[in-house]
């Protein structure tokens, strides 16, 4: 009997959770068709975490690679979670606009290029407070200015999730790609909980978080597009697929009076549960395919 | 924060490759290990922990009295333990001898 027939797919699966920032974006990119710009040895730092007495990191947190995918121009542009919970501070909100606005130049100038956003992100950083606020508001017009000409692919594949000011910036992206493990929302579940009390949100019960901010429940109630386990090949497939689809016929966030309508007709007189939003909004309430393609 | 700088002039052994390794996150660090011109190594540390500058002189020593490569050490540090950063000096001199 060999490995193969006794050790399950997952097992042996590369994880891409595990990946730092650096080698999530490489592992999907066309192989040696990638080169980092800014990366850490041109030492572009945060000026502003060591006056708070905060060690900042050569890249600040924020990896761009310009290369390729399925053969097309792509910049993928990663947030190191590791690093102050990947927030957005003046240095990598200003890498990330910067990277996406040259692809928009490019896609201009004839040469299409498709952005690829791994955000790992608490959202803004907080010591950089109106900087980091700003950074974020210019990523988002950037973000609008690519994907009318190219599609801009958001992937959270956890553990950190994408939240705060990075969580409007993935809705405007034209495809995400979420991991089970993975979580998206506005306001993440320790701010509810300081802000409107324990009554409001329970940020230690963990089942109560996914199955609100999960992947598996974002991608089901229609707010993020495709739910695939944290498998590095999977992903990378998955990225390629939607590189080589090009732009959606209609942007999620351009659907205005569809959420609209879709918030207008709940009924906010009981308790609206997950599994409502998947029945109401989604459709679906059983998971994606490539998901039962691995459980077995 | 802390800056602390060392010089070790008897590494001396030229060096073609670079290294980055690590993340800034709790209890760990990030270094850069690249070349140098001068026939010398460098060390330069900024750390969010303060008071153990002889800590880290004594970690220095002790790698550098086993490796002799010319290289300029930059460190971010966020409370990585001695064994940890004497970890990720070897991961760099993985890359960079390899």
């Amino acid at each position: 009997m060999s490995y193969a027939t006794v050790i399950p797919e997952f097992v042996l699966r590369q994880s891409f959770i595990e990946l730092d920032a650096r080698s999530r974006a490489q592992t999907l990119m066309d192989p040696g068709s990638w080169r980092e710009l800014v990366g850490p040895f041109d030492r572009i730092e945060s000026p502003w975490l060591p006056e708070q007495g905060i060690a900042p990191q050569f890249d600040d947190g924020c990896v761009v690679l310009k290369g390729a995918i399925a053969g097309k121009a792509t910049v993928v542009i990663a947030l190191e979670g590791g690093f102050q919970a990947g927030s957005m501070g003046e240095v990598s909100g200003a890498k990330m606009a910067a990277a996406l606005d040259l692809a928009t130049r490019d896609s201009q100038n004839g040469k299409k290029t498709v952005a690829v956003l791994l955000l790992e992100t608490g959202g803004v950083r907080l010591q950089e407070a109106n900087l980091g606020l700003n950074a974020i508001a210019e990523v988002m017009a950037s973000i609008l200015a690519l994907r009318q000409h190219a599609p801009v692919i958001t992937v959270i594949a956890g553990t950190v999730g994408c939240f705060g000011g990075m969580a409007l910036a993935a809705g405007l992206s034209s495809y995400i790609v979420m991991t089970p493990e993975a979580r998206l929302g506005l306001n993440g579940p320790e701010v509810i909980e300081q802000e409107s009390g324990i009554e409001e949100f329970d940020s230690s019960d963990r089942a109560l978080i996914w199955a609100i901010n999960g992947g598996e429940q974002r991608v089901a109630m229609g707010v993020a597009d495709e739910l695939v386990l944290d498998d590095a090949q999977k992903i990378a497939a998955i990225v390629r697929s939607h590189v080589e689809a090009g732009l959606p016929a209609v942007h999620r966030s351009q659907q205005v009076d569809l959420y609209r309508e879709r918030i207008r007709a709940l009924d906010t007189s009981r308790q609206i549960d997950p599994l409502t939003l998947r029945e109401t909004w989604g459709g679906k309430t059983t998971v994606s395919k490539t998901r039962k393609g691995v459980t077995r | 924060m802390e800056q602390l700088k060392f010089e070790y002039p008897s590494a001396k052994r030229h060096v073609t490759k670079k290294a980055h390794v690590g993340v800034v996150g709790s209890g760990d660090m990030e270094v850069l290990m690249q070349p140098t011109e001068t026939g010398s190594a460098y060390v330069s540390i900024q750390t969010s922990v303060n008071g153990f500058s002889s800590s880290w002189k004594a970690v220095m020593d002790r790698f550098f009295s086993k490796y002799d490569g010319a290289v300029r050490i930059d460190i971010n540090d966020a409370g990585a333990t001695p064994g940890s950063v004497m970890l990720r000096l070897e991961q760099s001199v993985e890359v960079i001898e390899s």
